[in-house]
């Protein structure tokens, strides 16, 4: 895009800074508004899934739902307990907001098309969701309340737990695709078995697959893993003393990093932006419909999960994590590595 | 340009934070703050051209060591007028590490200064190789030359973890665990029974 503002006639600098802004703003923007639908088809097929028929009143369909939400909120005044650690009580939404979309700056849309092109773009993506903790982590706190530390607590451990095997799954990943780069992953998926475009047709890589699809559900605190927000143990877990934009900032950030996790599947397991098939005809649909797509149908299964999966226990939780996929996670590790050592480098 | 508004902003922002990490009242305010002394060092190691460390430093100290100070602090009850107590009771030890710690610093300085040490001279050997990138250049380093080292502080780690565990783990006899296959053996059939009483009459189980 520099080179299209360079085109314009503009210096190196400047057409670097508009191309980089432009380039935040097109992926922003259509983010927030695909937030506010992904809620409006949460709630939609959790419904239909219950027999109910959802959200049906606000525009065609309850197509405008989620901004009528929106503006409601807007309109709602922000409390803040006199109790509260004032200056961090208002971070902490902010923080969770911020750091769901800054991940997205290395996701590549086309095979051209991502805002930061860097090396080391799995191991950026990992640092920023590290950070998605802290925003549970510090509302918890900062609400000076119980239930909302009580949730800080859980959300802590959950994630730290779950972080440690989502590293070995990426590690077997990055093995493969022999690069950090999350474009140089997408295009070592090309015609990967047979005609298939993704690593999820590679049988040693199928179950690490499953495991990222679990995992992911539990680093985003989405059921059967949300814990945090066990409303009938905790309220509204460390969302409970926010009210307002406060409040909407969290459940954007979290819809955001749903996304965000559903792009991460699509990406590094089912070909991003690449056509399921390694078919001609099919590259001239643009990559990041098929991209879309893709994130669209996982969002379906997150879902689907939490309409059907009844809620973990926090112990069988940590022994899911800890005990059940960091060894396996392992395993696969060894195996991974010692299968490219017999085949890809030799003997 | 950038570059120097870049490592001045990061620079003045760690240094900010670090003092602020000291200076702050509240235990848990400190760690936030050091939190963003690493992320702003992080800034600083992008600007080297080490992206491979700067990610890293996210990762392990922010992402895991920090989330675990914080957990601690957290959980402490903290009475402000015992910390002041404490503050007068440990000032002599502070003053002589204090002191200590500049007369190292004034020796240091002397040192350079009168050249005996060849501090800080740039001659190269510390940048990566051309055209590899940060993490292929660590890696066939740390995994031909360093081969052994690398593979002894593997050790030393891994014994420290076992170590950390065996002096924790204690086994509590009273408490009522769980066995998760025996629960995950149980089958409906031998967990429920299905009974029709008659009207009035319950149930004997």
């Amino acid at each position: 895009m520099t080179a299209f503002f360079q085109t314009l006639g503009m210096s190196y600098e400047w057409a670097w800074a508009i191309a980089t802004i432009s380039g935040i703003l097109l992926i922003a923007l259509p983010l927030m508004l695909g937030v506010a639908m992904i809620i409006y088809a949460d709630r939609k097929i959790w419904a239909a899934m219950a027999l109910r028929r959802g959200p049906n009143v606000v525009g065609p369909w309850g197509l405008l739902q989620s901004f009528a939400d929106g503006l409601k909120v807007f309109l709602q005044e922000t409390i803040i307990p006199s109790a509260a650690n004032k200056g961090l009580f208002l971070i902490a939404p902010i923080l969770t907001f911020t750091v769901a979309l800054l991940a997205w700056a290395v996701i590549p849309f086309n095979s051209g098309a991502m805002l930061a092109d860097i090396n080391v773009g799995l191991l950026y993506v990992l640092a920023i969701s590290s950070l998605g903790v802290y925003g549970v982590v510090i509302a918890g706190w900062a609400s000076n309340s119980k239930y909302p530390f009580f949730s800080a607590m859980r959300a802590a451990a959950q994630m730290i737990s779950y972080e440690v095997s989502i590293g070995f799954i990426l590690i077997c990943v990055v093995l493969w695709a022999d690069s950090f780069n999350l474009k140089a992953i997408v295009e070592a998926q090309k015609s990967h078995v047979w005609l298939i475009n993704g690593f999820v047709a590679n049988p040693l890589l199928f179950p690490l697959w499953v495991m990222f699809l679990i995992s992911s559900l539990a680093e985003t605190a989405r059921a059967p893993f949300d814990l945090t927000e066990a409303e009938s143990e905790l309220v509204a877990g460390y969302q409970t003393e926010y009210s307002s934009m406060s409040f909407a900032l969290y459940w954007l950030g979290e819809y955001a990093n749903v996304l965000l996790m559903c792009a991460l599947n699509a990406t590094l397991f089912w070909g991003g932006y690449l056509p399921p098939l390694d078919i001609p005809v099919l590259y001239l649909i643009p990559g990041w419909i098929w991209l879309l797509g893709k994130i669209l149908f996982f969002f379906f299964i997150f879902s689907w999960v939490k309409a059907t999966v009844p809620r973990y226990r926090y112990d069988q939780l940590m022994r899911l994590g800890w005990k059940v996929f960091l060894p396996m996670s392992l395993l696969f590790v060894v195996l991974v590595s010692g299968y490219l050592m017999l085949t890809r480098y030799g003997a | 340009m950038i570059h120097t508004l870049a490592f001045y902003l990061f620079a003045t922002l760690v240094i900010a934070s670090g003092t602020f990490t000291i200076l702050s009242r509240n235990p848990v305010h400190s760690v936030l703050w050091l939190i963003m002394a690493f992320f702003n060092a992080a800034g600083l190691m992008v600007l080297l051209g080490a992206e491979f460390i700067a990610m890293l430093l996210v990762i392990v100290y922010v992402g895991a060591v920090a989330v675990l100070f914080l957990f601690v602090v957290m959980m402490l009850d903290i009475d402000f007028a015992e910390l002041r107590a404490g503050f007068i009771k440990n000032f002599p030890l502070g003053m002589l590490l204090a002191v200590v710690l500049l007369v190292e610093l004034v020796v240091g300085v002397g040192v350079y200064r009168a050249g005996a040490l060849q501090l800080g001279v740039a001659d190269g050997a510390a940048a990566s190789p051309m055209g590899l990138s940060n993490t292929e250049a660590i890696g066939a380093l740390l995994y031909s030359r360093y081969l052994f080292l690398f593979e002894a502080a593997g050790i030393i780690l891994l014994v420290a973890m076992i170590g950390a565990i065996v002096l924790t783990h204690r086994t509590r006899k009273d408490v009522r665990g769980q066995n998760i296959s025996h629960q995950n053996q149980r089958r409906p059939e031998e967990a429920t029974r299905n009974v029709k009483p008659e009207v009035g009459k319950g149930v004997q189980l």
